[in-house]
């Protein structure tokens, strides 16, 4: 297991911005990432000056692919008027710009800088499904992708072994899904602000509207279960178990936590930070549980002196419905194999003891790739601040909470701890 | 025993040959398939090239409607779905492969344990290989 490390000097969340998540055939990414930075600017309680930013850290994962344009760097860095500063580029996969949270936090610990910006971009829906899934499966292991392995079938496959060795099904990972669209509508970010059975109730209406049979779907597992209306991707995976194709921007301004009250009373102190990587399906060791979650999630544990009981609420990488149920087992939430069991009585509800994705999660917010990782911590940073409007976590003394990015099969995870003080 | 590079490029030309093969590291012995050239258990410097039997246990699968391009030329589609996964092989270590002799369209039927044994297939003019499991 991880060593126990620590930072040299503390380092402050004191601003933070996300764009609105989607598909936008008529916005880029500079405007997307323009929409961020001005929210984060805008965030910052005693007001900041873009100038006094030391350096850039941009998560981005393959806008090369994607609109076929490379580093995202200093073409964001012009955007926000802070070239010649440096622009770095980070990328993890769908973990990317948990990356560039993590390399500002470094570059603050260190000493060399005092105020780093840190985001992440994608624009994804340019491209065809097709398109994106094959832009998506360059993030996989090579032989997983030579055995035709897309990445809603990794996540199918590791669901099948998860399934015969809990005796989970189908049902537990639909609470997930449904758990997942109640808090959506919640988020005015979210790319599908709906509820499973607001999609259900719309196509009955639209039905009798059209004057055809009416839908006889008695609940939203009925709704699911039905085909027409949820089809296999890659078994036990359904359209419902995956993330949308999105696009969107986020940022944050961290700063040395010795200056975070000039700018704010209320700062978001960086608690922990953890990273890993995996080693993919043919060779990781087992295949209900990501080992690179638990490495990233020891090291942060490790850092902060904190305990998974102690993390009040998070935001966990459901890129597919089961990676949430793996999630939080490996961050020990949950021991192995009582993920859904926990699910389904509603102890990750946003009303529940351990509230798990109160943004929506990739599923319904949206996941712009290399957005994601910051986007997390922007819901993080709102929450702790109590500032989420509806959907704020009903705990009293709302103190830490943390978020998990992972990138391509579970080749790159993380766990970033924020706390308030 | 043979002199290839142990690389993904010699792996592959030996499925193209119908042999599944590993590598097994000279110093501690262990063995590793897909092969690695490095041992990461020991960093010894001897590996060399081992056969596998090609039998043992599909531990995960998938049925696979939403396919990339290189399987749709092949023919598979959101009607016509292929199976991939994952084999827990006997002598140890685990291979991701195509898993055919199984009814991709009823995946509540293909069960994880089944005991499985390794084929090839040869696709195309090129005769494309790819490794795949089916029913032992």
């Amino acid at each position: 297991m991880s060593k126990r490390r620590g930072l040299n000097r503390g380092v402050a969340v004191i601003g933070a911005g996300m764009s609105k998540f989607g598909m936008f055939k008529e916005r880029d990414s500079k405007d997307l990432f323009a929409e961020a930075f001005r929210e984060a600017v805008g965030s910052v309680d005693k007001g900041l000056d873009p100038k006094d930013i030391d350096a850039l850290y941009l998560g981005n994962f393959s806008n090369d692919f994607f609109v076929h344009q490379a580093h995202w760097g200093p073409i964001v860095s012009d955007l926000i008027g802070m070239a010649p500063r440096a622009a770095t580029r980070t990328e993890g996969a769908c973990a990317s710009s948990a990356l560039a949270f993590r390399e500002g936090v470094f570059a603050i610990a260190s000493g060399f800088y005092d105020m780093v910006l840190v985001g992440g971009v994608e624009e994804m829906s340019k491209r065809s499904t097709e398109q994106v899934a094959e832009g998506l499966a360059l993030a996989t292991v090579p032989y997983e992708g030579r055995a035709g392995f897309t990445f809603p079938g990794v996540f199918g496959a590791v669901a099948t072994a998860y399934f015969a060795r809990y005796g989970a099904g189908r049902e537990h990972l639909m609470d997930i899904t449904i758990k997942s669209h109640e808090n959506a509508p919640l988020n005015p970010k979210a790319q599908f602000p709906f509820t499973i059975r607001d999609m259900m109730n719309a196509k009955i209406e639209n039905a009798g509207k059209k004057g055809k049979p009416l839908p006889g779907w008695e609940d939203e597992k009925a709704f699911l279960r039905d085909p027409l209306v949820n089809p296999m991707v890659a078994w036990p995976m359904h359209l419902f178990d995956c993330c949308p194709i999105s696009d969107g921007a986020s940022c944050m301004v961290l700063v040395a936590e010795e200056m975070a009250k000039r700018f704010t009373d209320d700062p978001v102190y960086v608690a922990g930070i953890g990273q890993g990587s995996g080693k993919g399906l043919h060779a990781c060791e087992e295949l209900t549980s990501f080992e690179a979650t638990r490495y990233a999630a020891a090291e942060a544990y490790g850092m902060s002196g904190l305990t998974p009981d102690d993390i009040q609420f998070a935001e966990v990488h459901d890129c597919f419905s089961i990676a949430e149920l793996f999630h939080i087992e490996d961050l020990g939430f949950f021991r192995p194999g009582e993920g859904y069991k926990a699910v389904a009585e509603g102890q990750t509800r946003l009303n529940g003891p351990r509230p798990i994705n109160t943004s929506g999660g990739l599923k319904s917010k949206g996941h712009p790739v290399g957005a994601t990782g910051v986007a997390q911590l922007y819901e993080v940073w709102t929450q702790l601040r109590g500032k989420s409007g509806k959907r704020q976590v009903p705990i009293k003394d709302l103190r830490v909470g943390a978020a998990h990015n992972l990138g391509g099969t579970g080749g790159t995870c993380t766990l970033t701890i924020l706390e308030r003080r | 025993m043979d002199q290839r590079p142990i690389n993904d490029i010699s792996f592959e030309k030996f499925l193209s040959e119908d042999v599944l093969m590993g590598s097994v590291c000279g110093s501690c012995g262990a063995r590793f398939v897909p092969p690695r050239s490095l041992c990461p258990t020991c960093y010894g410097s001897e590996m060399k090239w081992v056969e596998m039997k090609g039998t043992g246990k599909l531990a995960a699968f998938t049925c696979i409607t939403i396919a990339p391009p290189f399987m749709i030329a092949q023919g598979y589609n959101r009607k016509n779905p292929y199976c991939s996964g994952v084999v827990e092989l006997d002598e140890g270590g685990r291979v991701d492969a195509r898993i055919i002799g199984v009814d991709a369209t009823r995946p509540e039927e293909i069960k994880v344990g089944m005991p499985v044994r390794v084929t090839f297939i040869h696709w195309g003019e090129e005769k494309e290989t790819f490794l795949a499991f089916e029913p032992a």
